[in-house]
């Protein structure tokens, strides 16, 4: 079979699905021409009516590269989505979704170290492709993230934060909680801050700039920070 | 692959019929204007902040902000394209086309490399800054430029995806030869057309 070009649109067939909160769910894809990607890379999904009308969205992948021939979607279902809909209200295993990917070589691990990961609510999902891959190649690395969500009810990913982890409830904690509560801020950032490397901010507009302007007090440069921002804001 | 038709889905966020001509192949309908940087957003202070254009000019020039602002205010109303799929139609944007500046500097490069406070850059063809088609604008719908927005002064080029209109514009180099830019190094086509969807390497 002739290879695609790469970044070519593919057909890919869903294998998995898995309800990660009340609003997110993964949708694991097998894909023909597989690339490794970089943690933090995204796939852009195509979606065509019959009439023809097509929408696009990008969606970052949360898995490892290792995971060969597959890749993991985490699709926060938004209040006004077109896309986000349609998985979260057709998408069964075995269907089949247009893809094309992965792209852009600028919010990506590379291996550096230390590494600091700031998500906020689906923020994360990027950060986890690059959690994952450390824990398969180099466990031993310096890469620690802290997450903000609103409640317990809204954590992704919650069986695989461990203690690199350092997270907080921006509106209500869980019954008996002892870490952080609230916005982040100054004192959950010098806990968890290597105070050099790289740090990868993913979230809202608001989020990154209240996260990337604690990093720029807390001693990181503005070349230290690298952002991945999401959603309207007006 | 044009025969694919997704199972299930009629199409939520269409754009009005009438605006649909208007938006480019991929594009969603955005009433907001969503902020995408890479990078903290840059303080940038305007008592000491200057325009240059430089490189391969006859005479490079430098500009205050009072010395740009003097140069009048254009309205540009205009449709804007985000490589991350928003467009958003029948904006405006306040501010002065780069032809005022090229006048000045007398360009004999083919070529120019935008930069911006904080370190990004955009690289494009002069075709694509000339005659009208990119401006320097300080107001948006009649108000300040906000610095998540590139306020106080961004690059304005409608006719290609935003990633090529600047924020926190400083400078402007001609040059003989392409150079890629920030994005255009990351994965990003050369030009960036969104009506011929350019939007990655191989498009």
């Amino acid at each position: 079979m002739e290879r695609l070009t790469p970044g070519a649109w593919q057909i890919a067939t869903v294998v998995g699905i898995k309800q990660e909160t009340h609003s997110v769910r993964s949708y694991r894809l097998k894909l023909a021409e597989w690339v490794p990607h970089l943690p933090g890379q995204h796939y852009d999904v195509r979606l065509t009516a019959p009439d023809g009308y097509r929408a696009q969205r990008s969606y970052s992948v949360a898995s490892s590269p290792l995971d060969a021939g597959e890749i993991e979607l985490t699709v926060d279902r938004l209040p006004d989505g077109e896309v986000s809909a349609y998985f979260h209200e057709v998408l069964v295993v075995g269907d089949q979704i247009e893809v094309r990917g992965p792209f852009a070589s600028y919010f990506v691990w590379r291996g550096e170290e230390p590494a600091l990961l700031v998500g906020g609510a689906s923020g994360i999902v990027p950060l986890m492709s690059m959690l994952r891959h450390r824990r398969l190649t180099s466990p031993g690395s310096a890469m620690r993230l802290i997450y903000s969500v609103r409640t317990a009810d809204d954590v992704i990913f919650a069986d695989e934060l461990g203690e690199e982890s350092f997270i907080t409830f921006s509106r209500r904690p869980p019954e008996g909680w002892m870490g952080h509560t609230g916005r982040i801020d100054a004192g959950l950032v010098s806990r968890a801050a290597f105070g050099e490397g790289v740090a990868y901010v993913c979230g809202s507009n608001g989020f990154v700039e209240t996260a990337s302007g604690l990093l720029l007090d807390a001693g990181y440069g503005p070349q230290q920070i690298k952002t991945e921002r999401f959603g309207p804001t007006s | 692959m044009a025969d694919f038709v997704s199972r299930g889905f009629g199409g939520g966020r269409r754009a009005p019929e009438h605006l649909a001509k208007r938006m480019p192949p991929g594009q969603y309908y955005e009433k907001g204007f969503p902020v995408l940087t890479a990078g903290p957003t840059p303080r940038v202070d305007l008592a000491s902040w200057t325009f240059k254009v430089e490189g391969k000019v006859v005479s490079p020039g430098e500009w205050s902000w009072e010395q740009v602002a003097g140069l009048g205010l254009e309205q540009i109303p205009c449709d804007i394209h985000c490589v991350t799929k928003w467009s958003k139609l029948d904006t405006s944007f306040g501010g002065v086309s780069l032809d005022r500046f090229w006048d000045r500097v007398e360009p004999r490069g083919g070529f120019a490399v935008a930069r911006s406070t904080g370190g990004y850059t955009t690289n494009l063809p002069m075709e694509d800054l000339t005659g009208g088609k990119a401006w320097l604008v300080w107001e948006h719908e009649g108000t300040p430029l906000t610095p998540d927005h590139g306020g106080p002064v961004r690059l304005l080029v409608p006719h290609l995806y935003l990633w090529k209109s600047a924020k926190w514009i400083s400078q402007i180099r001609v040059l003989a030869d392409d150079y890629p830019g920030f994005w255009e190094a990351n994965g990003y086509h050369n030009r960036g057309d969104p009506w011929r969807e350019q939007r990655y390497w191989n498009d």
